[in-house]
């Protein structure tokens, strides 16, 4: 599917449904942050609370992604700050290997991110998922023969 | 207890929690709390309590005005009596506030504490969609099915007990780190400080008076040096640093690096001679580069150790192996240039990090031309010039002449209140050091004319306010409310005209002075940017330690049995700085006075049956917690409980899904992506079949 050509484009109220997985330490408090500091952004995400970024295995992201979500984050601590040494690390090295095949399988790179936000960066948080939201809303759903 | 579940044969230490009725079917009671105004202002909390109700497994739903009140609690524990519920899911704030609370809770209605599942629709929900009533709702209601999906496959577990080192390090020897040592080592703890500077002290030490009340820095601290250095229970580390910290709460290894003083401490009794046959003269960092001091030095003459200390870099031994000068002085043999680093291991069950604060260094190119103009000074350095046992011997000079100054201007918030350089923050002393600066000055020199250029005064503690009117009405100090936009120097009298807006009198003006005074603000220390990564610590948005919670854990961080004291946190003054270390203190001493704490059975455990033991856990694990060892089934994996810190990085990467994560199994994060998407309308929300692949073909 090319970009832009989708006819559920034309359905305005195109609203796309994120999974996030946060880890406890740094993005689950960043999250936390940008509701204590009120900012605002799109009610599109689903959170998962995780200890570590480390824990999520690349088989809970294609779970998401077949039951139909339409973008999934993984968020850890920025590199070097993970809470446990270099989760982190595995992380980052995961999130490689799954773009490549997410892409492989015809799903456009913007649906899936590996994000640093750090506990004091809910400003960050909310610009994530305003930005993975609305460029969903540019790509539309999953097509259909990707998934 | 008869579960099926394999989570339950951990054995666990310490005291049983009554198992009960957790492990029989799920009976689930659902709490949606209302947190004033604050979630029901957005979300419509009936409904989320509604979509609940139909949840199956729910038995009870109920909504709470406040649900962590005595009144919400005493609800849940009355619903999880009356209708046998066995889980329980409280929608209401982040787990990271209220989690222990309705744990304690839940274990009082007689359920395993590990049966709760908390959902966020306050700080993830209402807080952030509350211009979106009905998706925030919605959103709610998804948050809660997940919550209930999780709920439903939540195995309980016991907490371990561990008993708790009765000892204690505090990382920095500045006024913080010395009460909150002092503090403890008071209540019979043992206390281990660690202090990178050859001498305690900290920067009030290099401090002239104190504002408001103008006590002498030095001759309020030197006596709590001394006690600190005297005390029975006190070690102290000084010329050291803090090289790596492993363990959890009550049981942490510190390994300290006891870098080499060249001089036998033991054996030097600090008498200086060494230092008046030294020939090398470097500039003395104490003093902000103002004064002199030998390459064998004390930093100051009240520090603490007095123990004098060899500069390598500076040393003519280091550098050609000629000069012995001091070996030869000193009677005592004190001196040792062959002496190394030495490594030392702590076992200590809680530590305080007082790490303190770096001054803002202005700008290479900035407008105030610290770095062109020699009368152009910080207030640190001001102090130095202004203390008796300063270079100057207390007698104010300005750089370029040597001569005192007969006009001072201070210009307010260079390095603070500037989100140009990232320091959004105010500093808090600055307004109060000037003035008191300013009154000293005034005091040595009364025809000294002097201007404090202002953006707001901030003179909000204690006698502040007086110390205002006082500096105004007594000593006659102007007040200048606007910002400099340029500073220019005189080339033949080194005198500077400074430029400014002046906003109440709305006008452009210019006026001389011969010595600026930049009222530089307080920064993160580069050494705290190094202990933060060793201690796990989080930094909050201005750079500083995060506490735990801004306002009912001001002192704690993220971390059990870590403590933050002084402007490790943040900015503060020297009473604020006293009672956040008593408070780390007590905070510190209640863990230790238990003699036995519990952590969180967070652990991984691995599945005999299933493992392969090919050793990618052992592989993953930055803790080396699981070991492969030989069984009579073969070689097989296995998890030493007390290093697992339960980040699960070994569950996601086990080949054979051999091993569980406790309170975030796979099976329980699948359930919760499972009705995260199970909630969702529309064409986007169903989950994708493969049959589509058949019409393809």
């Amino acid at each position: 599917m090319e970009e832009g050509t989708n006819p559920e484009m034309e359905h305005p109220a195109f609203e796309p449904k994120i999974v996030a997985f946060c880890c406890n330490w740094c993005s689950y408090a960043g999250a936390d942050l940008a509701g204590t500091t009120r900012l605002q952004y799109p009610a599109n995400v689903r959170i998962i609370r995780v200890m570590c970024s480390g824990r999520v295995d690349p088989a809970f992201v294609l779970k998401a992604f077949s039951l139909g979500a339409d973008g999934v984050i993984v968020a850890g601590c920025h590199p070097s700050d993970c809470h446990y040494i270099n989760g982190n690390e595995k992380t980052a090295m995961r999130g490689i290997f799954l773009s490549e095949f997410l892409e492989d399988a015809g799903l456009e790179p913007q649906r899936f991110r590996v994000e640093w936000i750090a506990g004091s960066e809910g400003q960050k948080f909310a610009d994530v998922v305003k930005k993975m939201v609305a460029e969903l809303q540019t790509l539309g759903p999953i097509a259909e023969e990707s998934a | 207890m008869s579960s099926p579940e394999p989570l339950e044969e951990r054995a666990p230490e310490g005291p049983k929690t009554p198992p009960a009725k957790d492990s029989m079917t799920p009976r689930i009671g659902v709490f949606v709390c209302h947190c004033g105004s604050n979630i029901a202002g957005t979300v419509d909390v009936s409904k989320v309590r509604e979509a609940a109700e139909k949840v199956p497994g729910v038995v009870v739903a109920k909504e709470n005005k406040y649900t962590c009140s005595d009144l919400g609690q005493e609800e849940i524990i009355k619903a999880v009596k009356e209708n046998d519920v066995n889980r329980v899911v409280v929608a209401a704030c982040s787990p990271r506030m209220h989690e222990p609370t309705f744990r304690s809770c839940i274990q009082e209605a007689g359920l395993n504490p590990y049966m709760l599942q908390m959902v966020n629709v306050r700080e993830q929900c209402s807080w952030v969609h509350s211009k979106e009533k009905d998706r925030a709702t919605e959103k709610a209601v998804d948050l809660v099915r997940m919550g209930i999906a999780k709920a439903e496959k939540l195995v309980p577990l016991e907490a371990r007990e561990v008993p708790v080192e009765q000892s204690s390090l505090v990382i920095g020897g500045g006024v913080a780190g010395i009460q909150a040592a002092l503090d403890l080592a008071q209540m019979g703890f043992k206390v281990f400080v660690v202090e990178s500077e050859p001498s305690i002290g900290g920067r009030m030490a290099q401090l002239d008076k104190t504002f408001p009340t103008g006590d002498c820095a030095i001759c309020i601290l030197a006596p709590k040096m001394v006690e600190l250095a005297r005390h029975p229970n006190i070690t102290l580390l000084s010329y050291s640093e803090v090289e790596d910290v492993s363990g959890f709460i009550g049981n942490y290894s510190v390994k300290v690096r006891r870098k080499a003083r060249y001089v036998v401490e033991d054996k030097c009794v600090g008498c200086g001679v060494c230092a008046d046959a030294c020939p090398v003269k470097v500039d003395n960092k104490f003093d902000m580069g103002f004064g002199k001091r030998k390459a064998i030095y004390v930093p100051f003459p009240q520090a603490v150790p007095l123990k004098y200390t060899i500069d390598k870099d500076n040393c003519i031994h280091f550098k050609t192996g000629k000069c012995k000068a001091c070996l030869k002085a000193c009677a005592n043999e004190a001196i040792d240039h062959e002496m190394e680093d030495e490594m030392v291991e702590l076992k200590v069950g809680t530590i305080i990090c007082a790490t303190g604060f770096d001054i803002y260094v202005p700008m290479k190119r900035g407008v105030y031309k610290y770095w062109e103009y020699q009368n152009v000074i910080t207030g640190l350095e001001l102090e130095r010039l202004l203390n008796a046992s300063g270079p100057t011997g207390g007698h104010l000079i300005r750089p370029s002449d040597g001569e005192s100054p007969k006009r001072v201007a201070f210009i307010q918030c260079v390095g603070s209140r500037n989100k140009k350089i990232g320091n959004d923050y105010c500093s808090r002393v600055c307004c109060m050091y000037s003035m008191k600066n300013a009154q000293i000055i005034k005091e040595h020199e009364p025809d000294t004319e002097i201007a404090v250029y202002y953006n707001d005064i901030r003179a909000f503690g204690k006698g502040f306010e007086e110390l205002y009117h006082r500096v105004r009405e007594e000593y006659g100090i102007e007040f200048i409310r606007g910002r400099p936009a340029k500073l220019s120097e005189d080339s033949e009298t080194n005198s500077i005209t400074i430029r400014a807006e002046e906003t109440l009198l709305n006008k452009i003006t210019e006026r001389e002075f011969d010595l600026i005074v930049l009222s530089t603000g307080l920064q993160p220390s580069e050494g705290s940017k190094r202990i933060g990564k060793i201690l796990s610590l989080s930094l909050s948005p201005d750079g500083f330690f995060q506490e735990a919670h801004p306002k009912l854990r001001p002192v704690d961080t993220a971390v059990d049995g870590i403590y933050l004291a002084g402007c490790a946190q943040g900015p503060k003054d020297i009473p604020d700085s006293v009672a956040q270390a008593k408070a780390a203190a007590a905070s510190a001493a209640s863990i230790m006075a238990g003699k036995k704490v519990k952590i969180e059975p967070l652990t991984a455990s691995i599945n005999e049956e299933l493992c392969i033991g090919c050793g990618l856990c052992v592989e993953m694990c930055p803790y080396g917690a699981p070991e492969i060892v030989e069984t009579d089934n073969g070689t097989k994996a296995k998890v030493v409980e007390a290093l697992c810190h339960g980040c699960g990085t070994c569950v996601a990467a086990c080949p054979q899904k051999a091993i569980t994560a406790n309170q975030f199994t796979d099976e329980q994060i699948a359930s919760e992506i499972v009705s995260a998407l199970g909630g969702m309308e529309g064409t986007n929300g169903k989950a994708r079949k493969p049959a589509k692949k058949a019409e393809e073909a």
